[in-house]
């Protein structure tokens, strides 16, 4: 296993403080370990209290679940934050260039960048979509870019989320439960403000809705109902930006538009930020047994009179195959190299690589490649022999639905232990929005947190927690 | 009685908004600090003993300050004082909020508030406060003494919302429509948390960031339970029960029906017409004429 100080360490540079860190080690030195226990207390009753809660499938116990919050929070200097958003923004914008284009004249394909299998056979990919072109040409209205740092200046891409990214409303919660806790850190130094993302983001739906709108937009949340694992947050949002949360059986088709049940009778919306898989968005279109869509969307949709957010579809952009062309999309559709690094990928569908990860399995770790959440993945440093060889003999059976990538030095935060600071890998997911009059970036983001020692999973459904992300202002 | 209970409550919220802005806009803190004080009408008395404004000193004039009348301490004394002297028109659980009420502030407000504690403070001065509304509903008898208890509430969340608005009333006015009206103004949204309105305000019926609807809904949304509007109605309500279980009219209830009357049926644009400052420094003149008013006429002046 790994020993510490082999990873880059965001607090301390040896036994010196890093420059962002400074005023909060200082304040740290000074506190009294009983009361941050305590604290650490209060900050999980005040998610209880507030029903911050989520659901993990497969779980028969505990039905809702808090996620761990750790109340040291993660530091960016703006310097930092000013190079991650360009970056970020340069790629939200070639996903949808590449989106538009793939659904359109597909010009990257005829430029032979992107071999055609990789579209025609993704699952992702919606032929229902072809020859249309959403609202204001935007396909990916939030996207939550996964982002890993292993040094100083190191920061890679682990994952473009263009489909239904979640945890925003963990990086609010977080906020205010550090501003309710800390306030004193706040008003020694200067962070920058998340708090106006409900706002923006109700901005940001409300100008991509259809030419055709007359008057202010109706936005609406579609939400797959309480037993979703992200309901806390699609209530969040709603409630956030003042618009309704709906489910689909409160949606239907009048007159050409979407309208949604009220106790005064029906009224038409044009702006539905839908958190449904694709797959159930349209009964008549996709699964047919689906209970949580909109019969007959799709029409609409395609007749310019609603806009759906995310576009269905944008999985296409964020599969861990398209994922290791991003460099090459970035610069056919921008001009420009990518600002930000993409992690190197195998492809397991080419026989030299696949041959390759077979032989170096236990340094690799190795995903499906239409999967998320971290499930069905191989951390391979961190697997038993018999783990490695299983994991095999599934490679070798379907290696096109598996990627590899080499296990990255991931950097470290501390914790707060309850009696110290201990180091823990993170990553972290700040959030876009995007819009035909541009592209917003929240200073920040969710930082999640592998809370067991030496552990590279972050993820929640696998016993990650989070942090408070805090850029400086200069 | 109420008056007071309600003057603590809403210097609370102040006191919230305030810090909140000085903690996540950096460069507002001192100014923001210094509307507080003008809001809660005690600058003389502040800059007599302070020079400059920051969180600690502000807050600890706000909340503590035995000097200053309008403290949360000052004003929570005068009104256990009242209750006690009208203890047999109250039932136990009023009185028991208030007392317990009263006896809790004295503890958390012995020492000076650090800081770390200040969130936990005010959260408290709030939930007291819905605390002795509750048992207020929950078991007075709906006679005479309920209507003077809501009428005292309603007189001073009038003031205090006109005051909140006066203080900032040039952050309301309809920007130029040349360019960029949609710029937010950092104003907004303390205006907004003042009130605890910064939630209702995206629900309410077009809930778009801009002057005319933020002024609109201060003023004249008679669903928001802090609007001029709303308050001037429940002062004009509470008042003719009483007429009509006195049987008579007071010179008061036509000062009342004048204040209500330049409130109903009007619109924000005409408000501007008038002249916004204008406007509220009327409506804050003719408030406390009717406060002095009903004193005189039901003679609760010894």
């Amino acid at each position: 296993m790994n020993t510490p100080g082999q990873f880059f360490d965001e607090m301390r540079d040896g036994a010196q403080a890093r420059t962002p860190y400074s005023d909060y080690e200082a304040w740290f030195a000074q506190q009294n370990t009983d009361r941050l226990a305590r604290k650490s207390q209060e900050a999980e009753a005040f998610f209880r209290r507030t029903g911050i809660t989520f659901n993990v499938y497969g779980a028969s116990d505990a039905e809702e679940r808090l996620i761990p919050f750790d109340l040291v929070p993660r530091i960016l200097s703006s310097r930092e934050w000013t190079k991650l958003s360009r970056g970020i923004d340069q790629r939200v914008c070639a996903i949808n260039a590449f989106l538009n284009d793939i659904y359109n004249r597909q010009e990257i394909l005829r430029a032979g960048i992107i071999p055609v299998d990789l579209i025609s056979r993704n699952e992702a990919f919606l032929p229902q979509m072809m020859d249309f072109s959403p609202p204001g040409e935007v396909y990916t209205h939030i996207v939550g870019t996964d982002i890993v740092r292993t040094g100083e200046n190191d920061f890679y891409v682990l994952e473009d989320n263009a489909r239904t990214p979640s945890g925003v409303s963990y990086m609010l919660e977080n906020r205010e439960t550090m501003l309710q806790m800390f306030p004193e850190l706040f008003s020694r130094i200067r962070v920058q403000r998340v708090s106006d993302y409900p706002k923006n983001l109700r901005r940001s739906l409300e100008s991509s809705a259809p030419a055709s709108c007359n008057g202010r937009p109706c936005v609406v949340v579609l939400t797959p109902g309480i037993h979703n694992s992200a309901y806390f947050e699609h209530s969040f949002l709603a409630d956030q930006m003042g618009v309704e949360l709906v489910e689909g059986h409160d949606l239907r088709v009048v007159d050409g538009h979407i309208a949604m049940r009220t106790t005064k009778g029906y009224k038409v919306i044009d702006v539905i930020y839908r958190r449904v898989d694709d797959e159930f968005l349209d009964p008549l279109t996709f699964n047919p047994t689906s209970m949580l869509g909109v019969p007959g969307i799709m029409d609409v949709y395609r007749a310019g009179n609603i806009t759906i957010a995310n576009a269905p579809g944008t999985g296409v952009a964020d599969d861990k195959a398209i994922y290791s062309y991003m460099p090459d999309i970035i610069e056919f559709y921008t001009g420009e190299k990518a600002i930000l690094k993409n992690v190197q990928t195998f492809r397991c569908s080419e026989p030299g690589a696949l041959r390759y990860v077979l032989d170096n399995l236990a340094d690799l770790v190795v995903k499906e490649v239409h999967g998320s959440g971290g499930y069905g993945m191989l951390v391979g440093p961190a697997a038993s022999r018999k783990e490695l060889a299983d994991f095999a003999d599934k490679l070798r059976a379907r290696p096109g639905n598996y990627i590899a990538q080499p296990t990255l030095s991931l950097s470290t935060c501390p914790i707060f232990t309850g009696a110290d600071l201990a180091p823990r890998h993170v990553d972290l997911r700040p959030f876009a929005l995007v819009s035909p009059s541009g592209v917003n970036i929240t200073p920040g983001g969710l930082t999640r947190v592998a809370l067991t020692e030496g552990s590279l999973v972050v993820n929640s459904s696998q016993g990650g927690g989070t942090k408070d992300t805090w850029v400086l202002e200069d | 009685m109420f008056r007071f209970l309600e003057r603590a409550e809403n210097t609370a919220r102040l006191i919230e908004a305030g810090f909140r802005i000085a903690l996540t806009r950096s460069s507002d803190a001192e100014s923001e600090w210094q509307s507080v004080i003008i809001t809660s009408a005690v600058q003389p008395q502040y800059d007599a003993r302070y020079d400059g404004y920051d969180s600690t000193r502000v807050t600890d004039f706000l909340l503590r300050d035995p000097d200053n009348p309008g403290s949360v301490l000052s004003v929570m004394k005068m009104a256990r004082d009242n209750a006690r002297l009208v203890r047999t028109a109250l039932t136990t659980e009023v009185w028991s909020a208030v007392n317990e009420t009263w006896m809790l502030f004295c503890d958390l407000l012995r020492e000076p508030v650090p800081e770390t504690e200040l969130p936990h403070v005010l959260a408290t001065i709030r939930q007291q406060s819905a605390l002795v509304r509750g048992a207020l509903h929950g078991t007075m008898l709906r006679n005479d003494i309920f209507d003077f208890c809501r009428l005292g509430t309603f007189i001073e969340r009038t003031d205090s919302t006109a005051r909140i608005i006066d203080v900032k009333y040039y952050a309301l006015l309809p920007a130029p429509t040349f360019v960029g009206s949609r710029i937010d103004n950092v104003q907004w949204e303390t205006l907004l948390r003042s009130v605890s309105g910064h939630r209702s305000f995206r629900w309410a019926e077009d809930g778009e960031f801009n002057a005319p609807n933020i002024a609109r809904f201060l003023i004249l949304d008679r669903r928001m339970p802090r609007s001029l509007s709303f308050s001037v109605a429940q002062i004009v309500d509470n008042l003719s029960y009483i007429a009509e279980e006195y049987g008579t009219r007071m010179p008061c209830h036509d000062l009342a029906d004048d204040l209500r009357a330049r409130l109903k049926d009007r619109d924000i644009a005409s408000i501007f017409e008038e002249g916004l400052h204008e406007f509220i420094s009327s409506i804050l003149q003719d408030t406390a004429r009717l406060g002095l008013q009903i004193e005189e006429d039901y003679r609760f002046n010894r």
